[in-house]
């Protein structure tokens, strides 16, 4: 390897007179002291969340109170720190969506485990899984800081549905299409 | 044993490439040997070949022949003889190889008729993938893939059909997804032979159905589960418990009976969640009975042993096994061996009846067989004993030889390897005359009444080997961990023969974790047992390998005809085909 020697600029002659450097310098001090603060008193002062964020992982009711998830565990597999545990069941008969068939009997995510890449919601069939803009978690335990089925629907509430493909489903089948 | 007669080999040619087949090989099936898919529903192996999906469409074509002369007519271009292309498609399933049949599958005709027959399949289907408990091992989503064309242009209402139907005590009905392949209508009819299914309706209209007042609920209904090519037909005791790309799949045997069905284990993070057959076309096909598929409830049930006990306190292990040493060796001693163990475990068994000059005894299990994957004995691994040379003669219907001299004072004190005593024709009173090892999994009188109670492992959490009726030596592995407490057979047995002053070789026995090493129990097998010379845990293959029978071909077995076993004593005693 050859070796380049750089050689040191000169100093022009207001760095060597010294003082035009003070002033320069005490010129941004007054700027800064006089311009709006741009800290943010956290945490009694939070910051706005853009559009997209990913947040904490939440779960979340269509407009008529159903549980979207069907538990089909497609956010259990993409998952790559394997926060997800859901355990599939049977919807009950009589809850009146029973024709959804399935559904979650429980749905952990460990908050310690997630690291907020949103391949959950990404890869949902059903858009029941949803990162919203909650960004700070604590507990004083590693229990504490497994989200579970009914603190998720808690911090997911309802998200407007475009589709209604259950509701669809269900009239379909009662007006029926037999011959 | 008489040679097959050789089969007749044809060379066809399929996509350019040429293969020497037996004749009537169906064009599915060549063209797997060649690792040429060709997509199929309704085809099954070991199922007749009806034709209905249209899903395998191929274009076929044979040589020309001049009609006058029978000469072959040869193309000017290539010089080789000219190939008539039959301007329709043909089903692969229902083609048979005959000399100089040549099949294309990658033109665009036939891209273009799966593309067509995808679509049709998809009109009428719900795409209730994310709660259809096929998903994953789908034959319509993987072709969809494959083969659709990737977009739907169906807009129109989908029909609709029941849903949710309860077809039998162990099968639920989605008519909606079912693709009318009527697979599971001709297992019933051809192997189960238990007709109950059958279509009704036209068209779109067709559904699946039992007949009036049947329902699904013979003991291979759940084969229909198996060989349904889309999530139609789901098992109820299996439905929304897991999906199956979570569960880690283990080869192992159906422990029921003496068929020795091959079988595979499926379970996630110690926990088993179904069993389905594996093929093996030598002795189940790729079938196996629904009894054999609830077995793993026996892993988590609730009278499972949790702990080594001497006299009902807890103990350690090796305490336990000092304690059953010291009354192995106050002398009157007899060792209840067990059918349902290896034959791993049946060798050490007889080692320690050896060590302990006791003899050993087996418990005989017996019902009704049913002529088609279940056999008369119940007991998978009786040939294992008479291999290993645990006993000598089949076992008897009941322990009255040891209660005999039970009630002499001649035994003082019963080993009972995985077997329960009281079942096996002793007496609570009988029992409570003597001192009792008891080795086992579960929880029975036989446990309640032993002063040592060692917990060991169920089948699905050790590997080993069972003979089968057939003679054939078949390897299980072991597919979860054992509950904690419990111990490994293998170390039970080995350690206790060593105690009571038995040899087991010079060759290390035991890996780093304390766990018997198979293959070093092989050699010792092999060096005990000529007949097993070089097998090993190792190389046994996973179809089994058949050892000799002749040895014990006096002996009256109680097993009757099933699936591939013809019992030799029987009038037209035909090799298994």
């Amino acid at each position: 390897m050859a070796i380049i020697t750089i050689p040191r600029k000169p100093l022009t002659f207001s760095e060597r007179a010294y003082l035009p450097q003070i002033a320069a310098g005490l010129r941004i001090t007054l700027r800064h002291l006089f311009k709006p603060s741009e800290t943010l008193q956290y945490p009694e002062e939070r910051p706005s969340i853009p559009p997209g964020y990913r947040g904490a992982p939440t779960l979340v009711m269509d407009p008529n109170g159903r549980e979207k998830c069907v538990s089909c565990q497609l956010c259990e597999f993409v998952c790559p720190p394997k926060a997800i545990r859901i355990a599939p069941g049977a919807v009950p008969e009589g809850s009146g969506v029973e024709h959804v068939e399935k559904g979650p009997q429980a749905f952990d995510i460990d908050m310690l485990r997630c690291i907020y890449c949103g391949l959950c919601e990404e890869v949902c069939p059903e858009e029941a899984i949803v990162l919203q803009t909650q960004y700070s978690m604590c507990g004083t335990s590693r229990e504490e800081m497994v989200n579970h089925k009914d603190k998720l629907y808690e911090m997911g509430g309802t998200l407007p549905d475009q589709h209604y493909k259950w509701d669809k489903k269900k009239a379909a089948e009662e007006a029926g299409n037999a011959h | 044993m008489i040679a097959p007669p050789k089969p007749e080999l044809v060379t066809v040619n399929i996509d350019g490439r040429e293969i020497a087949v037996p004749k009537g090989t169906n064009v599915i099936e060549a063209a797997r040997l060649l690792a040429i898919d060709v997509p199929h529903y309704c085809y099954h192996p070991k199922l007749t070949v009806v034709g209905n999906c249209r899903m395998c469409l191929v274009e076929m074509g044979m040589p020309a022949v001049d009609p006058a002369t029978k000469t072959p007519i040869l193309d000017p271009a290539s010089g080789k003889q000219k190939i008539n292309w039959s301007p329709r498609p043909t089903i692969a399933c229902a083609t048979n190889a005959s000399p100089g049949l040549h099949i294309r599958t990658t033109t665009p005709l036939v891209k273009d008729c799966r593309e067509g027959v995808m679509e049709f399949l998809l009109v009428n289907h719900p795409l209730d993938c994310p709660i259809c408990d096929q998903a994953g091992e789908c034959r319509l989503q993987e072709q969809a893939t494959g083969y659709g064309r990737g977009y739907s242009r169906y807009i129109e209402q989908k029909n609709v059909k029941p849903k949710r139907t309860r077809l039998g005590p162990r099968v639920t009905l989605d008519d909606e997804r079912c693709i009318l392949c009527s697979r599971c209508v001709r297992f019933s009819q051809e192997v189960a032979k238990d007709d109950v299914l059958g279509f009704i309706d036209r068209g779109s209209y067709s559904t699946l159905t039992c007949f009036p007042g049947r329902q699904l609920e013979n003991n291979y209904s759940l084969n229909t589960v198996d060989i349904c090519p889309v999530g139609a037909l789901t098992s109820t005791d299996f439905r929304f418990k897991m999906r199956v790309w979570f569960l880690k799949e283990t080869d192992s045997i159906d422990a029921e009976s003496s068929v020795g069905a091959n079988t595979v284990v499926w379970s996630r993070e110690g926990v088993i969640y179904r069993i389905t057959p594996r093929r093996n076309d030598d002795v189940n096909d790729t079938w196996m009975a629904d009894s054999g598929r609830i077995l793993y409830k026996e892993v988590r049930a609730d009278n499972r042993l949790a702990g080594v006990t001497v006299d009902g306190l807890a103990v350690l292990p090796a305490a336990a096994l000092a304690a059953a040493a010291e009354l192995i060796r106050g002398g009157g001693v007899a060792v209840v061996g067990s059918g349902r163990s290896s034959v791993e475990e049946q060798f050490l068994t007889r080692k320690l009846a050896e060590a302990a000059g006791a003899p050993a005894y087996l418990v005989a299990r017996s019902g009704a067989g049913d002529g088609i994957l279940i056999s008369a004995d119940r007991n998978p691994n009786v040939r294992g004993a008479l291999v290993t040379g645990l006993i000598r003669g089949l076992p008897a219907a009941a322990l009255t030889e040891l209660a005999g001299q039970i009630d002499s004072g001649a035994v003082k004190t019963v080993v009972a390897v995985n077997e329960d005593l009281v079942a096996a024709g002793l007496t609570p009173a009988q029992l409570a005359k003597v001192k009792v090892v008891y080795f086992g999994t579960h929880a029975n009188p036989t446990s309640t009444a032993a002063q040592v109670v060692v917990p060991t492992l169920t089948v699905f959490e050790k590997s080993g080997s069972f003979v089968n009726q057939q003679f054939r030596l078949q390897k299980f592995a072991a597919a979860v961990p054992g509950p904690g407490g419990a111990l490994d057979d293998l170390e039970v047995l080995a350690k206790l023969t060593v105690a009571v002053g038995g040899k087991l070789g010079e060759t290390p026995l035991y890996q780093a974790s304390g766990r018997v090493e198979l293959n070093a129990l092989w050699e010792l097998i092999g060096q005990a047992v000529p007949a097993l010379g070089t097998v090993r845990y190792g190389n046994l293959p996973s179809t089994g390998l058949l050892l000799d029978g002749t040895p014990w071909a006096a002996l009256a077995f109680p097993e009757g005809k099933t699936l591939h076993y013809t019992p030799p004593a029987a009038p037209a005693a035909v090799p298994a085909p």
